[in-house]
């Protein structure tokens, strides 16, 4: 989701006028005089090089200012008789055009408002699309949502290969869909089946697969550093060659039509056929059914406005898609994913300012999934990295498994083997303390145990040097537990990674009352280099995300201990938008540690952290059914068969810890409530205590590292949207079945009994 | 200029004035040896699959090093030792050197060893030569090049390999059967060499492409370059000052005697080429590129005490070197740029010091690429922490005898042509210090300062 914004103009009748004049000539004058911004242009050998380059911005976005200005100068190049073809160019290394603003759709008061300004973007890239001249598009950069619509509609689209130019439709993931022609266009351009792909993903697409698809024309390499700086230099350079291509198609020297290959032609003769686009509907449709439990509006929304404009023409479309997008961007859908959006970008910044010192070489203890995890992501981003084991044995797994990562993204050609190598390079695996001297930082992902943790503890600031930082990965353990073994409190801070460490992107810092301000910058200084999404939240047994997951296990359990199957469990949470089952949840986590965390919390925290039966999860991991790990959970794994198989072992345990189902309180829904409550509940009440510096991280937390369902926006928008008050009677009914595992904090109850006390705006 | 700039040097006037023209210090270094450069040789260098596309690449050397001993009259055993490069390895003669320098009759008591260092493995030669004469192990060494692109190993794919090498350890019918049924219409596609980096997978036809365009270098100035290389390869060829270059009697065919791709032909003919790599608006072309080449190159060195003491005269000193190198990607080719200033402020030198200047012309657009590098204040401060530019050579000494963009360029075998045409050069116009320099593949350079031998 790196930048999401798509396209709105101004209000929409001027601009519409303004553009619709075309070739009179007589509209220069005033807008001449005033002095440009954010769009100018020059002419160059009857070229018209049109630079967009927003000077409040780090992107470039469509934003009001941005729009009046295009239109304005699209209106003069027109009524200029000279200019036989344009170039559209950003002056931003790094952006074409990222989208349009978001905060105008959200000053929206009604769908119709928001189709409103729809149809007027869309009627301004029709009439580019219809240009007498035709329209380069030069891309360096992001070019997404209405940017990609915005190029889509030139007559020709050149893309530099940089690394940084990504072409893609991201709006499904803000709950929304590509307003501006986009439903209309792109499966004409790309085909059918690429188009939902795009659409339905909003994956980002690099230049050359852009060119393969024939999503642009042509491809410019980027260029080293030469009389200027590279990026300055390959800008330039990019323009040169799109003016060249837009002579070349004033003079039909160059064709926007490439020849079709045989499996085109054959391709475009299958989608011809009515019955079978029919059954590409309905297969992407099931397909997305099944996928988002019908819990995501947008993607349907996608597919009716991509049928509707192919089966009945151009004009219905264009009017399905600003209607739909109206619909969508009214829901609460779409407003819970644009919130996670902007927290995300909120979570992507050091609110701790500079650190004192930049961490420049890093240690790792213990080279288990996490450790190995941490290191990946640390050398990737070319900080020097040492894993350290204490056994050879442990070592080498720890070292495999960072190459295997990195290796991986060779196959998928993200990486080249040489940057690969490279990468390794900075990592050194051993099995002594060498180099710690020189360390700033050290990261320990040793065995959650306090003892063991005090040991490493006691060892490392023996050998590392004063300003060196120790940061501890534990799930649950109390920070300032572990930091009474130190001698250096104030150097000391959680940082608690999730499995898998390269593919999760949240990290939880955790701070003690001791930790100082320039170490906690230093650790998110860290981990906004690894590419994380980061919480700062207090010390507590569980801290913030490990808390609100544990009464959620625990109401698992006793849900599987008053008979329903894990399967029917999963299926339940995953209808509630949960990507993961909270059966397969827990043996994602493992069974072990659960019954640890569940044990250790249980303690802190008393009966409010009862439910389930912790001896359930100790008799499992007894058994050795530690979950995926050891390849027997509440599942069997390994089996080839896609199906997954109820582990009878755990079943049989289950059954022996046989609870009644109190039938007021277990019906399908009652369940899901059960589990989702008591997650925000506790979520709640970690903002009510400070855990939590607010409701944003509580979000971000939540959906990033626990999977809370993303259409909900996190626990906090939840309960906005669902309002408090609802989920107090809800909490009220079930608690008086099982107790005080479902009181509602003081917090939540103010929210309920005042409508208007919301957690975001 | 380059006209009266001949005729001049055969004016016996001017030959005297030249002789007294020496009012720059000499490059000796008390404590440091001199080392000279006896004479140099070199076979025709021919576009690959042509005259010599049925030999190898020792055949190729062999005549070289024959050539050499042919020039010098140097007794077979009186050599020390002979250091040989090549880049793309034959590898039934992966030390080819020895092979070639059996073949060319030396003792076989005379060790030889093979570098490699892309395309200024000769350079490397020659330096390893200098060095094995400076630390006093060696007084007389032969080094030399050779490439010959005819022929380069084609391999089968890792898979098929893979299963032929088990073959040879199966020990039962069955076993070899089974290995043998394993193998897959796919195993059976070949493995070509490229002339691409490995760490990058760019070819360098296109690494010199984008290095033109970040330098804003146009076709048209690439094609001038090109057709001035051409013009004056010719002219160097026509006038007899080609003198390096030795008969050549290929076996089953006809004596060589001549380069035989120098092509002088008409911006026009030029503008109508395709670009070759960066396609369609790219702008390094066949005809601005150096082509593919068979050849092979030999030098003589020796300590200046040894020289003299058989009798020879020797062309000229072999003086500082140095050997950079920096990003294989976006700077593959900029090797001249970064080590010119660097041999010049070894030897205590200046660019307007240097009479004669001999770069490798890998691509038009990679020379012009260096000379505005070189030009460039802001690219000396910001690339290579030096306070100034070093300047870019005038063109009235530059390459003008043409360069690897028309006399030919096989890989291993240019540095030597280089350093021998410097030699040359001097001779004949008057000059005391020459410039070598070179790019090479990997992101390597090289640089060389030569001191013309007193008269």
């Amino acid at each position: 989701m790196a930048s999401v914004r798509l396209l709105v103009t101004r209000s929409g009748c001027t601009a519409l006028k303004a553009i619709t004049g075309h070739g009179q000539r007589s509209l220069s004058v005033s807008s001449a005089v005033l002095a440009r911004t954010h769009v100018s242009y020059e002419v160059k050998d009857n070229v018209a090089v049109v630079r967009i380059n927003d000077p409040t911005s780090k992107v470039n976005t469509l934003g009001r200012h941005m729009q009046a200005e295009l239109v304005e100068v699209i209106n003069e190049i027109w009524g200029n008789s000279a200019v036989k073809s344009a170039v559209l160019i950003s002056s931003k290394p790094g952006s074409f055009i990222a989208g349009a603003d978001l905060n105008m759709f959200q000053a929206c008061k009604t769908a119709e408002e928001v189709s409103y300004l729809l149809q007027a973007g869309q009627k301004m890239f029709e009439q580019i699309e219809k240009s007498p001249i035709p329209f380069v598009a030069a891309i360096n950069g992001s070019c997404l949502g209405g940017g990609l619509e915005f190029a889509i509609a030139c007559q020709y689209r050149i893309a530099t290969k940089s690394k940084k130019t990504i072409l893609g439709t991201p709006e499904v993931m803000l709950g929304l869909l590509p307003g501006a022609g986009g439903t209309q266009r792109l499966p004409k351009m790309v085909g059918l089946p690429a188009a939902f792909d795009m659409m339905l993903t909003g994956r980002n697409i690099k230049a050359d697969k852009a060119k393969k698809m024939g999503l642009v024309h042509q491809l410019v390499e980027p260029l080293g550093p030469g009389l200027k700086s590279a990026e300055e230099r390959t800008i330039e350079y990019l323009e040169e060659v799109a003016v060249d291509f837009a002579k070349g198609l004033t003079g039909k020297k160059v064709t926007v039509e490439k020849k079709k290959g045989l499996m085109q032609k054959v391709q475009d003769f299958v989608m011809g056929l009515p019955p079978v686009r029919k059954q590409i509907y309905k297969t992407v449709h099931n397909k997305v059914m099944k996928q988002s439990k019908g819990l995501y509006p947008a993607p349907l929304k996608i597919i009716e406005c991509v049928q509707t404009g192919i089966e009945k023409g151009n004009a219905a479309g264009y009017l399905s898609e600003s209607e739909n997008f109206g619909k969508l961007a009214m829901t609460s859908v779409s407003r819970a994913l644009i919130g996670l959006f902007y927290g995300q970008v909120a979570c992507k910044k050091n609110h701790f300012g500079q650190p004192e010192r930049e961490v420049k070489k890093l240690a790792v203890l213990g080279a288990g999934l996490m450790g190995a995890g941490i290191a990946q992501v640390t050398i990737d981003k070319g900080v020097a990295t040492i894993l350290k084991d204490t056994t050879e044995e442990g070592l080498a797994r720890g070292q495999q498994q960072v190459y295997k990562g990195l290796n991986d993204k060779t196959k998928k050609k993200s990486l080249t083997t040489f940057e690969r190598d490279r990468i390794m390079s900075l990592l050194s695996g051993q099995l002594d303390y060498r180099g710690f001297e020189n360390a700033d930082m050290v990261i320990e992902a040793v065995f959650e145990d306090l003892s063991i943790k005090h040991k490493v503890v006691k060892e490392v600031e023996a050998v590392i040097p004063p300003h060196c930082i120790f940061a501890t990965n534990t799930s649950a353990l109390p920070i300032k537990d572990i930091a009474a073994a130190s001698k250096r409190p104030e150097k000391l801070i959680g940082m608690h990674y999730f499995s898998p460490v390269d593919k999760m992107q949240l990290l939880e810092i955790i701070t003690t009352s001791k930790t100082s301000k320039d170490t906690t910058a230093s650790a998110v200084a860290v981990g906004l280099k690894q590419g994380k999404v980061i919480i700062v939240v207090g010390d507590g047994p569980g801290f913030y995300t490990t808390r609100c997951l544990a009464p959620m296990l625990a109401e698992a359990v006793r849900a599987l201990q008053e008979g329903v199957g894990p399967k029917k469990l999963d299926s339940l949470t995953t209808g509630f938008g949960f990507p993961v089952g909270a059966a397969t949840l827990a043996d994602e986590v493992g069974i072990d540690v659960a019954a640890h965390v569940a044990e250790d919390l249980g303690k802190a925290f008393g009966t409010r952290f009862g439910g389930g039966n912790v001896e359930v999860l100790k008799m499992m991991v007894q058994k050795g059914f530690k979950g995926r790990k050891s390849g027997k959970g509440c599942y069997v794994y390994g089996a080839k068969s896609k199906e997954k198989k109820v582990n009878s072992g755990a079943e049989d345990i289950l059954k022996s810890f046989k609870l009644t189902a109190p039938p007021a309180v277990s019906a399908d829904e009652d369940i899901q409530y059960r589990l989702v409550s008591r997650f925000v509940n506790e979520a709640v009440l970690c903002l009510q205590e400070g855990i939590l510096p607010d409701p944003v991280q509580g979000d971000i937390g939540a959906v990033f590292g626990l999977g809370f369902p993303p259409c909900l926006g996190g626990p906090f928008r939840f309960v906005d949207s669902y309002g408090a008050d609802k989920l107090v009677q809800k909490m009220k009914h079930f608690e008086e079945a099982y107790g005080n595992q479902f009181t509602p904090c003081q917090l939540l109850l103010d929210h309920a009994k005042d409508s208007s006390k919301r957690f975001h705006k | 200029y380059y006209t009266t700039l001949t005729s001049l040097c055969d004016n016996s006037t001017f030959r005297w004035t030249i002789k007294h023209s020496f009012s720059k210090k000499t490059l000796a270094k008390p404590g440091v040896k001199n080392i000279v450069l006896v004479d140099g040789v070199r076979t025709p260098f021919l576009q690959s699959g042509t005259t010599y596309a049925d030999l190898m690449p020792h055949d190729l050397a062999r005549a070289a090093l024959q050539g050499l001993l042919n020039r010098t009259g140097l007794p077979k055993d009186a050599v020390d030792y002979i250091v040989y490069g090549t880049v793309i390895q034959e590898v039934k003669t992966s030390n080819v050197a020895r092979e070639a320098a059996l073949g060319a009759g030396f003792s076989d008591k005379t060790p030889a060893h093979t570098v490699t260092m892309a395309c200024i493995s000769s350079n490397q030669a020659m330096t390893t030569a200098v060095g094995l004469i400076a630390a006093g192990q060696c007084d007389a060494v032969v080094a030399g090049g050779v490439e010959f692109m005819s022929d380069v190993p084609i391999r089968h794919s890792r898979k098929m390999r893979k299963t032929m090498l088990s073959l040879n350890k199966a020990k039962t019918l069955g076993a070899r059967l089974s290995l043998l049924g394993s193998i897959r219409l796919a195993h059976l596609s070949p493995e070509l060499p490229a002339v691409a980096e490995f760490s990058t997978a760019e070819t360098m036809g296109h690494s010199a492409d984008r290095l033109a365009a970040a330098f804003g270098v146009s076709r048209l100035e690439q094609d001038e370059f090109a057709l001035r290389s051409h013009t004056l390869a010719k002219k160097a060829q026509d006038g007899g000052m080609l003198s390096d270059v030795i008969s050549f009697k290929v076996p089953g065919r006809d004596i060589v005697s001549k380069d035989n791709g120098i092509r002088p032909a008409t911006m026009e003919q030029l503008a109508k080429l395709k670009p070759a790599f960066i396609k369609p608006h790219g702008t390094v072309t066949a005809a601005n590129s150096s082509f593919l080449t068979d050849g092979a190159s030999a030098v003589l060195i020796m300590s200046e005490e040894k020289a003299l003491a058989m009798g020879y005269k020797p062309k000229a000193y072999l003086r500082d070197f140095v050997y950079v190198s920096q990003d294989p990607k976006d700077q593959l080719l900029l090797g001249p740029t970064y080590a010119t200033p660097k041999v010049l402020e070894k030897s205590g030198l200046t660019l307007n010091d240097i009479d004669v200047f001999e770069f490798h012309e890998a691509f038009a657009g990679q020379i012009m690429a260096n000379l505005k590098a070189m030009e460039s204040d802001w690219f000396a401060q910001t690339y290579m922490g030096r306070k100034t530019k070093v300047g870019a050579p005038p063109m009235e000494k530059f390459n003008t005898w043409g360069g690897s963009l028309s006399l030919g360029h096989p890989f291993a075998a240019t540095g030597c042509r280089l350093v021998t045409t410097v030699a040359h050069r001097l001779q004949k116009e008057g000059g005391q210090y020459g410039l070598v320099a070179a790019c090479a593949a990997g992101g390597q350079g090289h640089a060389m300062v030569i001191e013309a031998y007193p008269q």
